[in-house]
């Protein structure tokens, strides 16, 4: 069997998109996702801005049974799940029900699901709770969905690092093929915009009090504020190189060549941050050199010490200016475990049409961090990128797409 | 993928005692330790028993800062983490910090601090807009747990691979699973592995009362958790953790550690059925059990001990019966199998790296524990299930295994450190 694995279907759901193709043209156009919290009156909070999904209806998708004992996070795994399978057109008989399994990340559960069960217990009492609870809650809950719904039976599992969970779920879900299960789902959803979630985001500190949606979150940006949480994220199928052939894939986005994973020593040590070593394990593993990499999506946390840190990180690799970089997710919010796959996503759709899509920009990009902040579209030639995600309390994760 | 990896350090906080050689001591006397919740009062709940754990943060060195930063959960993962550290004897200052990780497994992570939380900023309960002036600090790492392994890896100084594996009830058994394959695959050298759970909170209390899998036995909590006996009426919920020193097994051996037993082979599937329900032939676990002999290199034949999920729900006793019969075969019958949630009840995330403990004393000790309140035996549970009483034997190949909520079933193979009777392929 290869070692090589391929994303052969995308399932995406993001505040300015969703779909892959709505997605795509929004962010080549700038178009942002961000606004005003609807789902609840957020005037009386310090910040009242989110990438909030609109346009979407879940029960035009998912059966009145799964709605029931689903929080909002899991309707959008489940059906980015489906669009992703349809994509690659895996057709049952394909693959054997072990040979296929789900990986997915997950920050925060089943949250605003969650929120009103924790609501009726203390007010109506335990007798009130939900019978669904239990399971609409865990973070386990999307991986556990998705297979049931897929009928997919092989190595399966569910990881929580904060913003970094989501190229984790990738990585390991490309080792599981490596080790030899051809057939993975996986990539990370989330959403916590009820209001005890919303509350528990902005307690995290990093959450951008502004309230204009053009200069919320400008990652790198001598105006930056803090970042604004969205909601979403995205569901790959991933193959084996050798299965996709031999059941005659018809989608080929790219292959996942390299992934690194590392932690941050400890606060007090005073030494640098672990994420250049990410990339280097992830190049390493990709057999390519930082000359060979024509764009970075970076994290841009929009936080000014995180973004001067990851600054310093990429020209540390790469030199002054000597890569394009962008953090297109500030026009569709931090998605925490959905940022790292809808990156994937962003920069396998980069190598496919040859466009490097915009981080929004405000005063301007901070001239001290002598990157090459990619502003405006950007037409190039991607043959391989470097996806990069931090994760609060130390985690760093990097992967690598590669044209295939 | 010669690479080999072994367990070199043990640290376990369970209910009954509060120390590794507590728990083991418990588990050999065959006693109980569920009783009546006195962490809130149960009486408006269906099911008022659980293992409580008597775990004094201060007496355990933790700072005032550390305790009002760490969830519960937290706090005894970074106690077992200490004191997995202290039994390996392996001094972490000399080892190479970027190629050595935490893998920490957790079902329902920081539930104790969520809970507390949304009562002080709810009014409580009453107010969907919670108050934000008064949120703690420390609420988005209640909300987004990774602060977990997180805590362990300052503990030791890691900057390898860090996970937060929260795969429901297989979690701890997953942690250490994914543990193996990153000192297999060469990603670690040295790995802190291990689960920890705190579920004993109202909410969650009431997530199982819902649905009817916890235990009514009120009346009497000592014997409230019956694995295989036919009286048996659902699971006692318990907490605790364990945390492992896994070692590559050159490594281990270079600086001549004591071994207790080495993780051989791993496996995990889903039944992709019913996020709660179990089918009753056990088809999916029985295939995590093949697997994990098949890495392990072992036959059934040589297994000496299974350590079961045996949560004593009517519904998952006889799963994974049925899972050893369809895996095993006629070994099934001549091995001994024993739930020691019968003692310590079921700690969900936590539960399956405290039985990988369990195995690994045994392995080291040479005594199978029991499964305790086990008087009449389901007939459909007509295995050998070591009633009430621990056995001793030459104990050198262990098989462990979890099911959980999510369809997840999996299954581990720990083997004595130096057993070599491996078969060729």
């Amino acid at each position: 069997m290869s070692t090589h694995v391929l994303v052969t279907g995308i399932g995406l759901l993001t505040a300015n998109g969703v779909g892959v193709e709505q997605f795509w043209a929004a962010l080549q156009e700038g178009v942002s996702g961000l606004a005003s919290l609807s789902r609840f009156d957020a005037s009386g909070y310090p910040a009242r801005l989110a990438g909030e999904i609109k346009g979407f209806r879940a029960p035009d998708h998912l059966p009145g049974r799964l709605l029931a004992q689903t929080d909002v996070s899991t309707q959008y795994a489940l059906v980015a799940a489906d669009w992703a399978v349809q994509d690659a057109k895996i057709a049952p008989g394909d693959y054997l029900d072990y040979e296929m399994g789900v990986v997915t990340a997950n920050a925060s559960g089943g949250f605003e699901f969650t929120h009103r069960e924790f609501r009726k217990l203390w007010t109506l009492g335990p007798q009130a709770v939900s019978v669904y609870e239990s399971f609409a809650w865990f973070y386990a809950v999307n991986t556990g969905q998705i297979s049931i719904r897929n009928c997919l039976r092989g190595p399966s599992s569910a990881l929580v690092a904060e913003q970094a969970g989501g190229l984790d779920a990738i990585g390991h879900a490309r080792r599981t093929i490596i080790r030899g299960t051809p057939m993975m789902v996986t990539g990370g959803v989330d959403s916590a915009l009820d209001p005890w979630g919303w509350v528990s985001q902005l307690s995290g500190g990093r959450v951008s009090p502004v309230t204009d949606p053009a200069s919320a979150y400008l990652p790198f940006d001598v105006a930056a504020s803090g970042y604004v949480p969205g909601e979403g994220g995205a569901i790959l199928t991933l193959e084996n190189a050798d299965a996709a052939r031999a059941r005659d894939a018809q989608r080929n986005y790219g292959e996942i060549a390299g992934y690194g994973t590392t932690f941050d020593p400890q606060p007090a040590s005073g030494r640098p941050n672990g994420l250049g070593r990410a990339a280097e394990i992830a190049m390493a593993e990709a057999e390519v050199t930082p000359t060979e990499i024509d764009v970075v999506f970076a994290d841009g946390a929009g936080v000014p010490e995180l973004d001067r840190a990851e600054a310093e990180t990429i020209v540390r690799l790469f030199g002054p200016g000597g890569v394009p970089v962008t953090a297109s997710k500030a026009l569709y919010g931090r998605l925490y475990s959905g940022a790292g796959p809808v990156d994937v996503v962003t920069a396998l759709l980069s190598i496919r049409d040859g466009r490097i899509p915009p981080t929004p920009s405000g005063a301007g990009p901070v001239a001290g961090y002598d990157i090459d902040l990619v502003t405006r579209v950007r037409p190039a030639s991607v043959a391989c990128a470097l996806v990069l995600a931090r994760g609060k309390g130390g985690f760093n994760s990097a992967l690598v797409v590669r044209r295939s | 993928m010669n690479r080999r990896a072994v367990v070199t350090g043990i640290g376990v906080r369970a209910p009954g005692g509060s120390s590794t050689a507590d728990f083991w001591d418990l588990l050999t006397s065959g006693r109980t330790a569920t009783r009546r919740i006195s962490f809130f009062d149960p009486t408006p709940y269906r099911s008022q028993v659980a293992a409580e754990s008597d775990f004094d943060p201060e007496a355990e060195g933790f700072s005032p800062a550390e305790i009002d930063r760490m969830d519960r959960a937290t706090q005894f993962a970074v106690a077992c983490t200490r004191d997995a550290v202290a039994d390996s004897g392996l001094d972490f200052g000399r080892l190479d910090p970027t190629r050595t990780g935490v893998s920490l497994g957790s079902a329902v992570a920081a539930a104790t601090s969520l809970e507390q939380q949304y009562l002080a900023l709810s009014g409580p309960g009453h107010d969907w807009l919670v108050n934000h002036s008064d949120v703690s600090p420390n609420m988005f790492d209640y909300l987004i747990p990774s602060v977990m392994p997180a805590e362990v890896a300052w503990t030791v100084g890691a900057e390898g691979p860090v996970a937060l594996v929260s795969n429901g009830c297989t979690s701890g058994i997953d942690s250490v699973g994914q543990a193996w394959q990153l000192i297999q695959e060469g990603r670690a050298d040295v790995m802190l592995a291990g689960a920890s759970d705190t579920p004993i909170t109202p909410i969650v209390v009431a997530c199982f009362d819902a649905i009817k899998a916890t235990t009514p036995s009120n009346a009497d909590p000592a014997s409230a958790s019956r694995p295989f006996d036919n009286s048996r009426n659902g699971f006692a919920l318990g907490e605790g953790a364990a945390m492992f020193v896994l070692e590559e097994y050159e490594h281990a051996r270079r600086r001549g550690a004591h071994v207790y037993a080495e993780v051989a082979g791993y496996a995990n599937r889903c039944n992709a059925y019913h996020m709660t329900g179990l089918k009753a032939d056990g088809r999916e676990m029985a295939e995590a059990i093949g697997v994990a002999l098949d890495l392990a290199r072992r036959e059934p034949r040589v297994l000496d001990y299974i350590n079961a999920h045996g949560s004593g729900t009517r519904q998952n006793d006889r799963h994974e019966t049925a899972a050893y019969k369809r895996s095993l075969g006629v070994h099934a019958y001549r091995t001994p199998v024993s739930s020691i949630k019968s003692m310590i009840g079921h700690s969900l995330g936590a539960i399956g790296s405290i039985e990988i403990a369990a195995c690994a004393l045994a392995i080291e000790h040479g005594v199978i524990p029991p499964t305790a309140n086990l008087h009449h035996p389901d007939p459909e549970c007509d295995l050998d299930y070591v009633p009430r009483v621990a056995r001793e034997c030459r104990v050198a190949n262990v098989l462990t295994v979890g099911s959980g909520f999510g369809g997840f079933q999996s299954a581990m193979v720990l083997t004595s450190g130096s057993a070599r009777e491996r078969r060729s392929r």
